[in-house]
């Protein structure tokens, strides 16, 4: 069998079958245990349960030194039902780059996805990203984005955004957050989204899309972090919505060029709550300067601005 | 078939027999010649190999770690600034316990930068867990590279193998070599550990104190029973091929009083250096180290050991002479010859010889406190 | 042991002048090797590269510090380079000239290798080709037979203008 060009969508009958309409028909096969080690009300782990429910058993994950390095617990236990490849901090889409080459050489089409954290992706682990999409690898890349170095104990990352307090930025970071979705814009994925897993279903869809496309498809996972953001970790969800709400997370999907803004996004884009009802739910925002506030309010603004331009482009 | 070509070509050439499945580079001279022609070789259609141009040597590494995990042959080559950039990817190779083969044109280390041969920048990985050797004419990088990928890919070996070539004066030096057919020299790769999503397995997770000390006493462990692979492997290849190496390549060392120890072109260029001191009475011989790791037993008593070292570990001394000194209990004297490309003809080290202090240490062509 | 050394400027095929000495010698049954002094050199610059030949394997790895036949393949390095460095007592000096040489009261062989190049249309990239030519030159010396030289340029390039070049320059050749 020929395999489909680069960005073509080749759906396996079976993902295809699987599909999810409604969280009911969300398989119920469990590739993530209960034994993980993971923070109470980890919004990384939960989104991981669901990555792997639209992913089916045959897939590697490849993952980079961060907070899912120690969540997939400690040797010789596993709490991840896929094999799982730990792999140097810079390293993880070089290291995707070839197990995909090796995988198709010997003919399997075993589904490799890079979980990786923002440090990880945005960071140390940029050049080797640029490079894997740059090479069209046929991988799915996520970046669970806690907006801070998490497993070393929240340490500003690039992805850290403007005036959030943490453990180097004691005074509130004085740089807004890289935009690494423009970066990885520039080297036009065949499928590109944003998710988070306050909203599940539009999660296990996207990642399930994301699949269907041969070549490199990345989403870009905001992970609401109750112990880096210190909020109590039963309002993972709440603060999850909380971003979506406000538009200072908007979900969108990018397939073949064109952007699309996902339902959960779609009314708080036109009219989104005030940001300081999501940035008021977090300590890490506390005594925001109110300069920085308004930096930030912008920000968002424009961002908001640019993905409405683009959802309405002809 | 015999034909003139460089060492870096007759690397390039032994890469194509042993059909790696994957190659992941990336281009720094002096290696650069052997991934262009391997290049073109999977342009061309004359090896059926994906070749992952990457965007770093990091990634070249890692790369080949990826494709190794799936269970494929896998093969890189650099140089000194590209290897130091793998140096992480190095051990995560290593410990992951896989048989990726690289080709390693030994070149200086900056500052100041200096593209010519030096061993530092091999010797400096030395403790990653990889296998090195070191060879000193195209024929030998060639049959060497052959039996790198049988000695990697052994079941009792399963570690990473580096083969070191001198940067010019042999990665592009033209000599005449004569290529085999590998047959089934090489047998296909069977990777006990290759990633099966039939049977989920975390690779590499976080460790305890308990536990660690295990996965490195295996290496270990590995790295003692490639001394027996190695020579079982180099049997094999002289009964198929008719070309003989060992651990160490000796030259007229049976009644040698003195003895010349050093690593590739240089050695073999001491042989020179012996005929004539020879013919002026001094019963010199010449003992070539090919495998720097693992380390070989080597008895040296009751012989003056002049050791040519063409790297320096700084606050130690010469890697290669220290090795000596801790691991065959020698006093040799110490020569830090041809760093950087340094030029050190026979004559030179003739004169070391003559000139020898055993205990001492000399830098050649530095005038005064040594 | 016969060693060679040849001075040009980069991009004028002195390295592969080396490479087809070493190749012609070893298709004479002799062991042979062909080593590139690599500086930080571009294109234009000056360059030297060495071709050893011997009954037995070559085991120098050093540069020709004094060889048997110094080859020239550029005039204009003659007042910058001391071409005649280390040159054997009774050594021999092959220069890409069309007129009489004069070098240090040297006896100098001459053979005209850009005009040869341009005759035979032998250009490549605007530059005439004079790497296989001069083994011509170098078989008429007896470094290699002139039999051996054809073949090692036939083995390298397959326009036969190379192979005619050459065996022009083995009789042009002014001793």
């Amino acid at each position: 069998m020929t395999p489909p060009a680069h960005g073509e969508p080749s759906l396996p009958p079976v993902f295809k079958r699987r599909a999810g309409e409604t969280m009911a028909q969300i398989p119920k096969e469990e590739y993530i245990l209960e034994t993980t080690s993971a923070c109470p009300g980890c919004s990384s782990s939960l989104s991981l349960r669901y990555i792997l429910k639209a992913a089916g058993p045959d897939t590697v994950l490849v993952i980079p030194a961060s907070c899912s390095s120690v969540i997939q617990g400690m040797y010789p236990n596993t709490a991840v039902n896929v094999p799982v490849y730990n792999i140097a901090f810079a390293a993880a889409a070089s290291c995707a780059s070839g197990m995909v080459a090796g995988l198709r050489r010997a003919g399997r089409e075993t589904k490799v996805i890079v979980y990786a954290g923002d440090g990880g992706t945005v960071d140390i682990g940029l050049q080797a990203l640029s490079g894997a999409l740059e090479r069209e690898t046929d991988f799915l890349y996520i970046c669970f984005d806690n907006e801070a170095y998490g497993n070393t104990g929240m340490q500003r990352s690039g992805s850290t955004p403007l005036g959030a307090l943490t453990t180097t930025t004691p005074l509130g970071k004085i740089h807004p957050k890289k935009e690494i979705d423009r970066i990885v814009e520039a080297h036009h994925p065949p499928y590109q989204a944003t998710a988070i897993s306050a909203f599940p279903l539009d999660l296990f869809q996207k990642v399930e899309k994301a699949l269907t496309f041969r070549g490199p498809s990345f989403i870009h996972l905001l992970a609401p972090c109750p112990t880096g953001w210190r909020f109590p970790h039963g309002k993972t969800i709440e603060v999850g919505r909380m971003a979506v709400k406000t538009a200072a997370w908007v979900l969108w999907e990018r397939g073949q060029g064109r952007l699309s803004v996902s339902a959960p996004s779609k009314g708080p884009l036109k009219r989104p709550v005030p940001l300081q009802d999501y940035l008021g739910m977090q300590g890490r925002f506390k005594g925001l300067d109110p300069a920085l506030l308004s930096r930030l309010q912008q920000g968002i603004g424009t961002n908001r601005e640019a993905i409405l331009a683009e959802a309405e482009r002809p | 078939m015999k034909e003139i070509v460089t060492a870096n070509y007759a690397i390039a050439e032994a890469v194509k027999q042993a059909v790696p499945g994957v190659i992941a580079a990336y281009p720094i001279t002096p290696q650069t010649e052997i991934v262009e022609r391997i290049a073109q070789y999977v342009a061309r259609g004359e090896l059926a190999c994906d070749y992952i141009p990457v965007e770093s040597e990091h990634s070249a590494m890692a790369a080949c770690i990826g494709a190794s995990a799936a269970g494929v042959r896998t093969f890189t080559a650099t140089s000194s600034q590209g290897l130091l950039y793998m140096h992480e990817m190095l051990h995560w190779a290593a410990g992951a316990r896989l048989p990726v083969v690289m080709a390693n044109v030994n070149r200086a280390v900056g500052p100041p930068w200096n593209v010519w041969a030096d061993h530092t920048d091999a010797l400096s990985q030395r403790d990653t867990g990889w296998l090195q050797v070191y060879v000193a004419t195209a024929q030998e990088a060639y049959d060497t590279t052959l039996m790198a990928f049988r000695i990697a890919e052994d079941k009792e070996v399963l570690l990473p193998v580096m083969v070191n070539l001198d940067g010019f004066l042999l990665s592009h030096t033209m000599q005449d070599l004569e290529t085999v057919e590998p047959g089934s020299f090489i047998p296909p790769l069977h990777l006990p550990h290759a990633i099966d999503p039939a049977h989920p397995a975390a690779y590499a997770p976080l460790t305890g104190p308990k536990d660690y000390y295990r996965f490195r006493w295996e290496m270990e462990k590995s790295m003692r029973a490639a001394r027996r692979v190695i020579t079982r492997v180099e049997k094999d290849f002289a009964g198929r091929f008719g070309r003989r190496y060992g651990v160490t390549e000796e030259y007229r060392c049976e009644d040698a009083d003195i003895l010349v120890v050093a690593m590739g072109t240089l050695a073999r260029e001491a042989e020179v250096a012996v005929d004539r001191l020879r013919a002026e009475g001094t019963r010199a011989g010449v003992m070539r180290l090919r495998w720097f790791r693992p380390f070989p037993t080597l008895d040296l008593t009751g012989r003056e050991v002049v050791v040519i070292d063409r790297d320096y570990s700084f606050g130690f001394g010469g890697v290669l002479a220290r090795s000596l000194c801790s691991a065959a209990r020698i006093e040799p004297f110490s020569v830090i010859a041809g760093l950087g490309g340094q030029e050190v003809t026979y004559e030179d080290i003739a004169s070391f010889v003559r000139e020898r202090r055993p205990g001492e240490e000399y830098w050649f062509g530095v005038k005064g406190d040594v | 042991m016969y060693e060679v050394r040849i001075h040009s400027r980069g991009g004028q095929g002195g390295v592969t002048a080396a490479r087809l000495i070493a190749l012609a010698a070893f298709r004479d049954g002799k062991h042979a090797t062909a080593t590139p002094f690599y500086g930080a050199e571009r294109r234009g610059a000056p360059i030297v590269a060495f071709a050893r030949i011997d009954e037995n394997p070559i085991r120098i790895y050093s540069q020709v510090r004094s060889p048997d036949l110094v080859v020239v393949l550029d005039r204009t390095l003659v007042p910058i380079v001391d071409v005649l460095k280390g040159l054997k007592p009774r050594g021999a000096v092959l220069v890409n000239s069309g007129h009489a040489v004069s070098l240090d009261h040297m006896k100098v062989h001459r053979v005209d290798l850009t005009g040869i190049a341009l005759d035979e249309n032998l250009v490549i990239a605007g530059e005439p080709v004079l790497d296989t030519p001069v083994l011509g030159a170098i078989a008429r010396l007896g470094v290699v037979s002139l039999e051996s030289a054809t073949k090692a340029i036939a083995e390298l390039f397959q326009d036969p203008r190379n192979v005619s070049a050459a065996e022009r320059a083995y009789r042009e050749v002014v001793l």
